[in-house]
C-alpha cells in the first residue's frame, strides 16, 4: 500500500510540471507588457531597459520559465503588477475564506446528502425518490450565480435578513458578523454539492441493497432502517470520502463565481480581480495553485478509493 | 446498434414524465431561437421612455434598462447560448471519440502518450484558462466554443477509449482483424457504430455543461459582447438592477436552468434506454 501511494506521488511530479508548462505558457502568451506596469511618465528608455532586465524579461522563455520554476519551488509566486505585494502571501491570506466557506458547505452537504441519499436510493422509483433525484436535476443544473442573484433578492433585499455581500460588517469584528454573512454563499454552495453527492449515494444505495449482505440481515429478523442506517450506510460512507478528494481540486474554481457573486474576499475573488486587471503573476499563481490542489485532490481521492475497497487496485482508477 | 435498441430508447423516453417535459422544452426553446426574427419586436430597438417596465401582456418578460423588449432578447440570447452549447458539444465530441478510439484501438504507445495528455488537460483548472483565454483571444462567439470544446473532451475520450477496449476483443473484430481489413475499416465498420450509444450520452452531458460554462462566463463579462446577448451576459446585466427589476434576472436564469436541466434527464434517460442492464433508475 505505501509501495503504491509513493508510486502515486511519483507519478505527480512530471504531471505537475507539465501543467506548469502550460500554464506558464498560457500566461505567456497574453498581450501586454508587463514592464509597463513600472514604468512612470518622466523615465527614459534605459530605465525601462533596465527594468526589463531586471525582472528577467530580456531572456528566452525558457530560461524564464526556470528561473519562474525555482522563485516558485522556494515559496516565491512573483509580485502583482497591479500593487507589487508578494503573489503567495496575497493567496495565503486568502485561504482561510475560501478553505472557511468551501469546508463549512462541502460538510454540510455531506451530511444531508446520506440520509437523502440512503431514503432515495431504497425507495426507488417511489414518490419519494422521484421529489429527491428532481431536487437532485436542479442541484446540479442551476446555475450558481443565479441562485446567488435570486438569494441576495429574497433574503437580503426583499427580507433584510441576511447582508449580501462582504465578508464582514466595517466597524464589527464578531465571529456572527461573519456567520451571518456567509450564510448565503454557503446555502448556494451547498446546493451545488448536495446535488452531487446524493446522486452519488443514491445510485450506490441502490447497488448495495441487491448485496447478499442485506438479504441476510434482512433474515435476521433486522428492521429496514437498522439495515439502511446501520450496514448500508458503513459501506456508503468510504466511498463518500474519496468524494471529498474531488471537492479539493475544485475549492477555488468551484467558488469563483460564487465569491465574485457575493463579493466574498476568497482566493475566487482574488483571481477574478486579477483576471480583470490582466494581473498575470496573481493570475499565473493561482493557477498554479489550484493546479496543485486539482493533482493532490485526485490523487487523494485514487488513494482514499483504495483504502476503502481494496479489490481496487491503486492507479487503475484514474485511467 | 440495432433496431430493438433505438426502440428500447424511444420507450423508455416516452414512459417517462420527465423525459417528455424535457424533449417538449428542449423542442420549444429550439424553435423559438430558430424563429425567433418572427417576433414583432426589434431585439436591438431603443426605448428610453419605456425602460424597466415590469412583464405585461404586451412585454411578457417586461423591458430592460434601455426600454427593449427582453423577451425578444431572451429569444435572440437563446439563439448564442443554444448554438454555443451545441458546437461546443459537436467540437468536443469529435475531438474526445477521437482520441478515445485511437488510444483504445492502437493502445500502446499511442495509448499512453494520450492519456498522459488527458490527464494534463484534466489537472489544469478549466474555468481560470477559460477566463484567461477569453481576456487575450478577443471573445467572440466561435473564439468561445473552441475554447469550451479543448476543456471539455476529456470525458467523453475517457468513456469511449473504456468502450473500444472492451469491444476490441469481441469475436467479430478478432474476425475482420484475422481476416486482413485494414484498422481504418475496422474501426468505421464494426467499433464506431457500437459507440454510438456511449457517444450520444456523453454528448447530451456535454451540451448541459457547455450551455452552463457559457453562461458563468458571460455572466462574469468574458463571454459574448454585446450588443449580442446570451441568458448570461442577460443576467450580467440584470445584477444591477435586481433591487426593483426582479425579472431581469428571473428570466434568463429561469431559462438555462430549464434548459440545462432538459439536457441532464435526457442524458440520463438516454443512458438506461441504451442499457437496460442498469435498470430504471
Amino acid at each position: 500500500m505505501r509501495q503504491l501511494i509513493a508510486r502515486r506521488l511519483l507519478q505527480a511530479i512530471p504531471l505537475l510540471f507539465v501543467v506548469s508548462v502550460v500554464c506558464f505558457g498560457l500566461v505567456k502568451l497574453a498581450p501586454g507588457d508587463p514592464v509597463l506596469s513600472f514604468v512612470t511618465p518622466n523615465m527614459h528608455a534605459e530605465d525601462i531597459e533596465r527594468i526589463r532586465h531586471n525582472l528577467g524579461l530580456d531572456q528566452p522563455a525558457y530560461v524564464q520559465y526556470y528561473h519562474w520554476l525555482m522563485e516558485c519551488l522556494s515559496g516565491n509566486l512573483g509580485y502583482s503588477l497591479v500593487n507589487h505585494q508578494p503573489v503567495f502571501d496575497q493567496i495565503v491570506d486568502r485561504i482561510p475564506a475560501t478553505a472557511g466557506l468551501m469546508g463549512i458547505s462541502i460538510a454540510l452537504a455531506i451530511l444531508i446528502a446520506i440520509p437523502l441519499g440512503l431514503i432515495a436510493g431504497s425507495n426507488r422509483n417511489r414518490f419519494i425518490d422521484k421529489a429527491i433525484n428532481l431536487f437532485a436535476y436542479i442541484g446540479i443544473s442551476v446555475p450558481t450565480f443565479w441562485l446567488g442573484i435570486l438569494a441576495i433578492y429574497l433574503f437580503a433585499i426583499k427580507l433584510h435578513w441576511l447582508p449580501s455581500m462582504g465578508m464582514r460588517t466595517i466597524g464589527q469584528n464578531s465571529a456572527w458578523d461573519i456567520i451571518k454573512h456567509g450564510i448565503l454563499p454557503c446555502a448556494v454552495l451547498t446546493f451545488g454539492f448536495l446535488a452531487s453527492y446524493l446522486r452519488y449515494i443514491r445510485s450506490g444505495t441502490i447497488s448495495q441493497l441487491k448485496e447478499d449482505y442485506v438479504q441476510i440481515q434482512y433474515a435476521f429478523g433486522s428492521k429496514k432502517s437498522t439495515v439502511l442506517f446501520r450496514h448500508v450506510m458503513k459501506h456508503i460512507l468510504l466511498p463518500v470520502i474519496t468524494l471529498l478528494g474531488l471537492s479539493i481540486g475544485d475549492l477555488v474554481t468551484g467558488a469563483l463565481v460564487t465569491e465574485t457573486v457575493f463579493s466574498w474576499p476568497g482566493i475566487g475573488s482574488l483571481g477574478m480581480t486579477a483576471v480583470r486587471g490582466m494581473d498575470y503573476p496573481v493570475i499565473l499563481g493561482i493557477t498554479i495553485f489550484s493546479a496543485l490542489l486539482l493533482v493532490f485532490g485526485n490523487l487523494l481521492a485514487d488513494i482514499l478509493y483504495g483504502v476503502a475497497d481494496p479489490r481496487i487496485k491503486l492507479g487503475e482508477v484514474s485511467s | 446498434m440495432n433496431r430493438s435498441k433505438w426502440r428500447n430508447v424511444r420507450n423508455e423516453l416516452f414512459s417517462n414524465a420527465f423525459g417528455i417535459a424535457a424533449l417538449s422544452i428542449l423542442a420549444i426553446f429550439t424553435l423559438a431561437a430558430a424563429f425567433a426574427f418572427l417576433s414583432p419586436m426589434d431585439p436591438n430597438a431603443l426605448d428610453i421612455t419605456a425602460k424597466l417596465q415590469p412583464p405585461s401582456l404586451h412585454h411578457l418578460f417586461g423591458t430592460d434598462d434601455y426600454g427593449r423588449d427582453y423577451f425578444t432578447r431572451a429569444l435572440y440570447g437563446g439563439r448564442v447560448s443554444l448554438m454555443v452549447g451545441f458546437a461546443s458539444m459537436i467540437l468536443s465530441t469529435g475531438i474526445g471519440a477521437t482520441i478515445g478510439i485511437v488510444s483504445g484501438y492502437f493502445g500502446g504507445w499511442i495509448d499512453n502518450l494520450l492519456m498522459r495528455l488527458l490527464e494534463v488537460f484534466l489537472s489544469i483548472p478549466s474555468f481560470l484558462v477559460l477566463l484567461l483565454l477569453s481576456v487575450f483571444l478577443s471573445p467572440s462567439v466561435g473564439n468561445i466554443i473552441v475554447i469550451i470544446a479543448f476543456l471539455m473532451w476529456m470525458n467523453i475520450a475517457r468513456i469511449v477509449r473504456a468502450e473500444t477496449l472492451s469491444l476490441k476483443t469481441r469475436e467479430y473484430v478478432l474476425y475482420a482483424r484475422a481476416s486482413g481489413q485494414n484498422s481504418f475499416g475496422i474501426i468505421l465498420k464494426h467499433i464506431l457504430p457500437n459507440l454510438v450509444p456511449v457517444i450520444i450520452v456523453g454528448a447530451t452531458n456535454n451540451i448541459a455543461s457547455a450551455i452552463l460554462m457559457e453562461s458563468s462566463l458571460s455572466f462574469l463579462g468574458f463571454g459574448v459582447q454585446p450588443p449580442n446577448a446570451t441568458w448570461g451576459s442577460m443576467l450580467n446585466n440584470a445584477q444591477s438592477y435586481v433591487v426593483n427589476s426582479p425579472n431581469l434576472a428571473l428570466f434568463p436564469g429561469l431559462l438555462i436552468l430549464l434548459t440545462v436541466l432538459s439536457f441532464n434527464i435526457l442524458g440520463d434517460i438516454l443512458r438506461v434506454g441504451f442499457e437496460p442492464k442498469l435498470g430504471r433508475r
